[in-house]
């Protein structure tokens, strides 16, 4: 004989899929997952219909054939007779050239501009409010076209540099050329190169390039275990060994033997008929969209360094001073790495926009992944569909790359509570 | 014997602080002079602040104001105040500040986008100012459907037959309701008013229409532009992206999994794209999307798109204010006994959006101003009217004064909006610290 008998076994009916808790979510996710595919159902038959009706069926043909537009700011070798594809290539090399010269000026102006912006000189700090203000509050588009209009309307032309009684020079002891076609600053050459390799076909990188970051990388790394060494003798004895000089050594000189074994120089802009000739040629295109995108994101990333700074307690540095650091180890020890990990995510995100701002160079004519698939390539094929989604693609892999990087970054530095 | 010991009984007065740590002497030797590099920085932001505007003061006061183009501009600046100044030529912003502001839409119907802003600002007031009269909150009800009325024109039954669909809505879920339980109410709720819509509001409106014809003249949307055209895309996002935005957020805190992943999926993707890609498929490719013979208006498919970005940024901020509240706060909720739409109403949500005001603000903001980007699809916004009005041979290689005066207007709105958070992050601050 049982004492305990089971409740009893309710048996299912159809009200429960409602009315219990148990099941009814089970039921709005059915629900859900049905009205979505439906939709998705319902969208997709609406674009097949329609292409059926423009005569176009999805088709990636078109990216074979020949492009025939020019691209005029570019990393690689391309010309009006090569593929689309690779027109989208240069294109895509271009958004990511803006986007990592960008992100580098912007972290630069606006770290400084933050910091500036805490200072306890009551102008300096205002100067830098009426910055962030000003610039925060207009939009990025217009900035753009601001920054080409004052670059083409205010600098001189290359003629200004000629003649007898030229009224422009050129900058930094005549090696920086600043007119309204662009600005010419001089080129790395190598006199004895290498040569270049091949990457699958599509692209050269030269050997140069290569050896000298290969050795740069090496000297850091032995830097490093120099360093490393001290570190270890430090705890062990007390005593930090003085090495100063022995790791600007062992970066230093390899490097610039290198340098001198491939015969390095520089090859400078000198103005020959009616333009400049020799040295990098950055297009105004480019220098406008660089510029508006780096001090506009500036101000953001001012902000977010003021809002880090600010969000380390006072106590810290009081601790850190009464230990008896001095006052840029306290910056260096304990102030910046706290911060960092309130600065870090929100500035990671705006290099993503950024990034993805960067796609206005239409605006401007620079020849951006937008401009060459999404506009050039779209308008001459009618591809829309086709362009449109792999554009959306494209952007779509940057920036779940960039948040890749961030997520791991934030896995890494967060503090571990319990 | 004389006492001759002193002591004093009465406190001498106070003395005054020396002059040079008192008064403005005092302030600026603390701000602007306390060390040599501080005087250095000084020094340097007094050059520099002299410098910007030595050079931009002049070029905006020596202006010409009256002018009918670049050219007669210049010889009016430079006869009055001496050859070869440059100055600023306003008369452009005098003559096209119309079309600047309302596009090409006819000057003579320019009332009713006026009557539309008040409308507007009628609506938004007592959402924005708690102090306001609360019967103001019927203007809210009435706005959405006589704003776009006021600016498209047309047929008056058009926005009541929408109209109807909520009233509809509403009565079918209170009968429902009454006889039914309330799940079913809700569904009767959502299931008629979409049953008027798609099959009985257009011919409702045309019937009417036929019977007691009243309507404005009708104003096509490319005729829209200007200011005009940014503040309607601009409020219609704002409006439109919260609700979505919460929705969103909510789908993507829940733990039903499908839901979840959809959120995820759809926030992660619009995120991921430039807000240009999706106004690329606002202009060219929605209407592939959409069943054969469908044409739905470009301003439409602009504001839909703009939504659709603004609202899952919405999402993330809101997310991050949902994420920020302690877990006693939705434990509390479910120990009072509230289901889940009654915590998120009366517990949940009020904390969560007061702590993200700043960030839903700084989305609208940057909302309001990536109108400007439809420019580039050939909406005739501020700066693509800019582009037109360069093309007009009278006022060829004007640049500055256009694109100052577009900036100056933007930062008006987006400055203002920025105060307006702070003013209601202080007021909804409940005193934490």
């Amino acid at each position: 004989m049982t004492t305990f008998t089971d409740p009893p076994k309710e048996s299912f009916r159809l009200s429960m899929l409602i009315y219990d808790t148990r099941y009814r979510s089970m039921t709005i996710q059915v629900v859900a997952l049905i009205g979505f595919m439906l939709m998705a159902a319902w969208l997709i038959n609406n674009t097949i219909q329609n292409l059926d009706a423009l005569g176009k069926p999805i088709d990636f043909g078109f990216f074979s054939e020949p492009a025939s537009y020019d691209i005029n700011q570019r990393l690689v070798e391309y010309n009006s007779r090569d593929s689309h594809l690779r027109a989208s290539f240069v294109g895509l090399l271009n958004t990511l050239l803006v986007a990592a010269l960008g992100c580098a000026l912007a972290t630069v102006l606006g770290v400084l501009i933050g910091v500036l912006r805490l200072s306890r000189n009551w102008l300096v700090a205002r100067i830098m409010t009426v910055y962030v203000e000003t610039f925060r509050n207009v939009p990025v588009l217009l900035w753009i076209v601001f920054f080409m209009a004052m670059l083409i309307e205010t600098l001189p032309a290359p003629r200004a540099f000629r003649g007898e009684n030229a009224t422009a020079s050129m900058w930094l002891g005549d090696t920086v050329a600043v007119t309204n076609r662009g600005v010419y600053v001089p080129e790395p050459l190598f006199s004895r190169s290498l040569g270049d390799i091949s990457f699958f076909g599509a692209f050269n990188i030269s050997v140069d390039l290569i050896a000298v970051l290969l050795v740069l990388a090496g000297g850091l790394f032995v830097s490093g275990l120099i360093k490393r060494r001290a570190d270890r003798i430090q705890e062990a004895t007390g005593e930090r060994p003085t090495t100063w000089y022995l790791r600007l050594g062992v970066v230093a000189v390899p490097l610039i033997v290198l340098l001198a074994v491939l015969g390095f120089h520089l090859g400078y802009p000198a103005l020959k008929g009616f333009n400049f000739q020799d040295g990098i040629h950055m297009r105004n295109s480019l220098l406008a969209l660089w510029l508006a995108l780096s001090f506009y994101t500036a101000a953001f990333i001012a902000e977010i360094v003021r809002a880090g700074i600010l969000a380390i307690s006072k106590g810290q540095t009081e601790a850190a001073a009464a230990l008896g650091l001095r006052q840029n180890r306290i910056m260096n020890l304990v102030i910046l790495p706290q911060a960092l990990r309130v600065i870090i995510p929100p500035l990671i995100s705006q290099y993503l926009n950024l990034t993805k701002n960067s796609s206005l160079a239409i605006a401007v004519g620079y020849m951006d992944i937008t401009g060459t698939l999404g506009g050039i390539t779209m308008n001459q094929t009618g591809r829309e569909l086709e362009c449109v989604l792999l554009l959306m693609l494209v952007y779509l892999t940057i920036s779940l790359l960039i948040s890749l990087v961030m997520n791991w970054y934030n896995e890494r530095v967060k503090l571990v509570e319990r | 014997m004389a006492d001759i010991s002193f002591v004093r009984t009465e406190m001498l007065p106070e003395k005054a602080p020396p002059a040079s740590s008192v008064g403005l002497i005092g302030w600026i030797r603390e701000n602007l002079f306390s060390g040599w590099f501080n005087s250095v920085l000084t020094v340097l932001s007094l050059a520099f602040v002299y410098y910007v505007l030595a050079s931009i003061l002049p070029w905006i006061f020596q202006s010409s104001w009256t002018a009918n183009s670049l050219n007669e501009c210049r010889e009016a600046i430079s006869t009055t105040y001496g050859e070869g100044t440059s100055g600023a030529c306003w008369a452009v912003v005098r003559e096209r500040y119309l079309q600047l502001i309302y596009g090409f839409y006819p000057d003579h119907l320019y009332w009713r986008p006026n009557l539309a802003s008040v409308l507007t600002l009628g609506a938004l007031a007592p959402i924005l100012f708690s102090s306001l009269p609360r019967k103001m909150l019927w203007l809210t009800v009435v706005a959405p459907f006589a704003v776009p009325w006021l600016l498209w024109g047309g047929t008056i039954w058009t926005p009541v037959s929408a109209a109807m669909g909520f009233v509809l809505g509403f009565a079918a879920y209170t009968v429902v309701s009454r006889f039914n339980g309330s799940l079913a109410a809700v569904i009767a709720a959502i299931v008629v008013p979409i049953l008027w819509w798609l099959f009985v509001a257009g011919t409702f409106a045309s019937l009417l229409q036929s019977v007691l014809p009243f309507g404005l003249e009708t104003v096509e949307s490319r005729n829209f532009g200007g200011f005009m055209l940014s503040i309607t895309i601009g409020v219609t996002g704002i409006v439109c992206s919260l609700p979505i935005g919460i929705v969103l957020a909510l789908g993507r805190q829940s733990n039903l999994l499908i839901v979840r992943g959809l959120c995820i999926g759809f926030i992660e993707f619009i995120r991921g794209v430039p807000l240009i890609t999706l106004l690329f498929v606002a202009s060219t490719l929605l209407n592939i999307f959409m069943p054969p013979g469908t044409n739905f208006d470009i301003i439409l498919r602009v504001m839909i798109m703009v939504t659709v970005f603004a609202s899952a940024y919405m999402a993330e901020v809101i997310r991050g204010g949902l994420a920020a509240l302690p877990k006693g706060q939705y434990e509390g909720a479910d120990s009072l006994g509230l289901n889940y739409w009654q915590s998120q109403r009366l517990i949940i949500m009020p904390q969560a959006l007061k702590i993200s005001i700043p960030g839903i603000v700084s989305t609208f903001i940057g909302m309001f101003k990536d109108t400007t980007l439809v420019s580039i699809i050939g909406l005739m916004d501020p700066l693509g009217l800019s582009n037109a009005i360069r093309a007009d041979a009278n006022w060829n290689g004007i640049v500055w004064e256009l694109y100052g005066f577009i900036a100056l207007m933007f930062f008006i709105f987006c400055f203002s909006m920025s105060r307006y958070s702070m003013f209601l992050e202080r007021k909804l601050q409940t005193g934490h610290r």
